[in-house]
């Protein structure tokens, strides 16, 4: 009996003591969507991190032979119908002769399997040299075609996704664009964060005109419907920079506008912190503004901000999708989700090649794991639940 | 309640200016002007022009001038003669050029805004007066995924499906045959069939939004004291829900206005790029590309103006709805 009592004074001891932090995880763990779309986002994360191994193809890579095919055809048994390695065959140019019902001569090029020869998927197979995180370099890709002496043969492409209009593997380059279309709404609502804190902090903390300013700044801000006015910003970006500049300005970009949200919180917050006894007891002791806000009042309430923020990434996703959909964004031959979806912006291109919607699956499913993730952190953030 | 709207209608004014700064500074950010794209893409063509030619076209078009300059000309313009300058892509005044768009893409706003509430309102009453039944859990389902699905996204989705189904491009408002023939009575299926399109594609977010929160609402007013006084005292359901609970509900539903056309104007631009509508998205991107800035800064301008007269009902609505934010004021 002692035991049983020893053990539930334990487990509440684990709870009083345990930090908001730890508190919020458990009860994070619970929420079950929240916790399937954190596996879902740590795959796609992990995905873009390694898309130099994991694509068979690299990014200059392409061959005109391919351009708009279907995904390429497994099979996974031989002429007789046993079972075998998996192998498929390459793709060859053919030029067909023929009269119509009319009796007029035609004549067309089509793009037929060539099944005189064999080329097998394997693991691990040399490709193009990369370096992963631009240290780690390696030419090893995890799984490509060998022929049937089992060298490394270019001729043959596996496109599991299809090919793009310039018959790249739109596989590789869902992977490639998942290193911009993922990162930057992370980088951009790190500059946000940080902005917001800031600036809603001030207005916040101090007040008077200063808050007055910053609230109008606001008020502007956020009267102007953010599409047109990401459109109107990203139109002032000089056309002819490098990919790296432009990763950047797209970034400031969407931080620009992404802040107004958080600093309105952060705003309502410090009013109702600032009158607290433990911020006077802080100012009493002589305890300088900038570390009052940055030690003392941030961490009340930094759970909140971040659910606040995780809510807010899906539409910087969305922001740089449509941004590079319309062309005012990343340039081929840097790629992004928004970049590959230009290829479905003719209906009829799509009804041709349905596989070219495939990255938009992508974009969908990231934006709904980070709405119901963030919507799982809210529910674990708000201590009456 | 005049004076509290008197106070709002005065705050109107400073904030359409600085957002007008604002508007102008940023379409006036990219380098060059439209004198500079012109000229380029007339040199693609063979046509050369001189410097001193180059020179007189923008001393002509008034593009010399610093921005500030150019803004107060473009400001004085509006206010003294309601000119609101001059497009150089269309060849003839901005207000000609928004005019022939601007009544469809009012009508398509209001009609998007209209059924987001007549759909959300009821939807969202039925969810929180049939918790956890097959109904709510299929609509709470449908309205996360809907807030979560971009919209432009779902545009392609869509038109490809119907594509698929019906083997028709149904691409913009209007066929091509009610072009060229102007409307009559036997369109008017097929235009309405055309119109539901981009109804579901821009308000599907914005409608799932406000199913969720007055679901949400309403499941917190029913479970106040007043509500539970009120069956105490025999009220019949029916009043319960919709004169108490709905009334205080409405709150966050009536604040949230100005949202709601700013995501139909956010949502809208795209899509109408993607569904060929003819309404001012695609003449906003076209502008901003060609650098045709006192067209594309009127755009802007109109909308962002919406947005505000749209924030400020919805404040007049609320302190008429709330009687709490009107003494508020008064004190």
């Amino acid at each position: 009996m002692a035991f049983f009592k020893k053990k539930k004074i334990e487990k509440d001891e684990s709870y009083y003591l345990a930090s908001q932090w730890t508190l919020m995880w458990r009860k994070l763990k619970k929420h079950t969507l929240a916790k399937i779309s954190m596996v879902i986002l740590l795959i796609l994360y992990l995905g873009a991190a390694f898309a130099d191994f994991l694509a068979p193809y690299g990014l200059e890579e392409f061959s005109s032979l391919y351009k708009d095919t279907a995904p390429t055809k497994i099979y996974w048994s031989d002429e007789e119908g046993n079972s075998c390695a998996p192998y498929v065959y390459k793709l060859k140019k053919e030029n067909i002769k023929g009269r119509d019902e009319n009796g007029k001569l035609y004549m067309e090029t089509v793009v037929t399997e060539d099944t005189s020869e064999k080329f097998y998927l394997t693991f691990f197979v040399e490709g193009c040299e990369y370096k992963i995180f631009g240290l780690i370099p390696g030419n090893i890709h995890l799984y490509g075609l060998v022929n049937e002496a089992g060298e490394v043969d270019r001729s043959a492409r596996i496109n599991i996704f299809g090919a793009d209009r310039y018959g790249g593997c739109i596989f590789s380059r869902i992977l490639f664009g998942a290193q911009v279309s993922l990162t930057v709404p992370f980088v951009s609502a790190a500059i946000s964060f940080v902005l917001g804190i800031l600036l809603g902090g001030v207005s916040g903390y101090f007040g008077g005109w200063i808050d007055n300013v910053i609230q109008r700044v606001i008020e502007v801000l956020s009267a102007i419907p953010s599409i047109p006015l990401w459109l109107a910003l990203s139109a002032a970006i000089p056309p002819d920079i490098s990919v790296s500049a432009m990763y950047l300005y797209i970034t400031i970009i969407l931080s620009f506008i992404g802040w107004t949200g958080l600093a309105r919180v952060v705003r309502g917050k410090f009013i109702s912190l600032r009158n607290e006894d433990f911020v006077m007891a802080a100012r009493l002791a002589g305890v300088s503004d900038f570390k009052i806000i940055v030690k003392h009042m941030v961490p009340g309430f930094l759970s909140y901000l971040i659910v606040n923020l995780t809510l807010g990434i899906p539409g910087s996703i969305l922001g740089e999708t449509s941004m590079s959909y319309l062309g005012l964004g990343m340039k081929a031959p840097a790629t992004s989700w928004g970049v590959l979806l230009q290829e479905t912006e003719r209906l009829a291109d799509v009804a041709q090649c349905p596989w070219k919607m495939i990255p938009l699956i992508f974009v969908i499913v990231t934006v709904l794991a980070f709405n119901f993730l963030g919507d799982g952190m809210r529910d674990a953030a708000d201590p009456y639940k | 309640m005049l004076k509290y709207i008197g106070k709002r209608l005065l705050m109107f004014i400073p904030t359409i200016l600085i957002i007008s700064v604002l508007i102008f500074f940023i379409i006036q950010l990219p380098p060059g002007d439209y004198v500079t794209s012109y000229v380029a893409a007339m040199a693609a063509e063979g046509e050369i022009f001189t410097a001193e030619e180059i020179q007189e076209l923008r001393v002509y078009y008034g593009l010399d001038d610093p921005w500030y300059i150019q803004y107060f000309d473009w400001m004085k313009g509006i206010i003294t003669e309601g000119d609101f300058g001059f497009s150089f892509e269309h060849n003839k005044p901005v207000w000609d050029v928004i005019m022939e768009r601007l009544p469809l893409t009012l009508a398509v706003s209001f009609v998007i805004l209209v059924f987001q509430y007549a759909v959300s309102l009821p939807v969202g009453i039925y969810c929180a007066n049939h918790q956890y039944s097959v109904g709510d859990y299929f609509w709470s389902f449908v309205g996360f995924v809907g807030t979560a699905t971009p919209n432009f996204l779902l545009a392609i989705i869509i038109m490809y499906w119907i594509y698929v189904e019906t083997g028709e491009v149904y691409l913009g408002l209007f066929s091509t045959e009610m072009l060229a023939n102007g409307m009559r009575w036997e369109y008017v299926p097929e235009f309405l069939f055309r119109c539901l399109i981009p109804l579901i594609v821009i308000g599907t977010s914005g409608t799932c939004g406000i199913i969720r929160t007055v679901r949400a609402q309403m499941l917190d007013e029913q479970s106040r004291q007043y509500t539970l006084t009120a069956r105490a005292k025999g009220c019949s359901e029916a009043t319960i829900t919709y004169k108490y609970c709905l009334r205080a509900a409405l709150n966050p539903v009536v604040s949230g206005l100005s949202g709601s056309l700013r995501t139909i104007f956010s949502g809208s631009t795209v899509s109408a790029i993607v569904m060929n509508l003819q309404i001012q998205g695609p003449v906003l991107l076209a502008a901003l590309k060609s650098q045709d800035m006192y067209l594309a800064g009127t755009i802007v301008m109109v909308q962002a103006i919406l947005v505000v007269v749209g924030t400020l009902l919805s404040d007049i609505a609320l302190a008429w709805l709330d009687p709490r934010i009107r003494f508020s004021e008064r004190g």
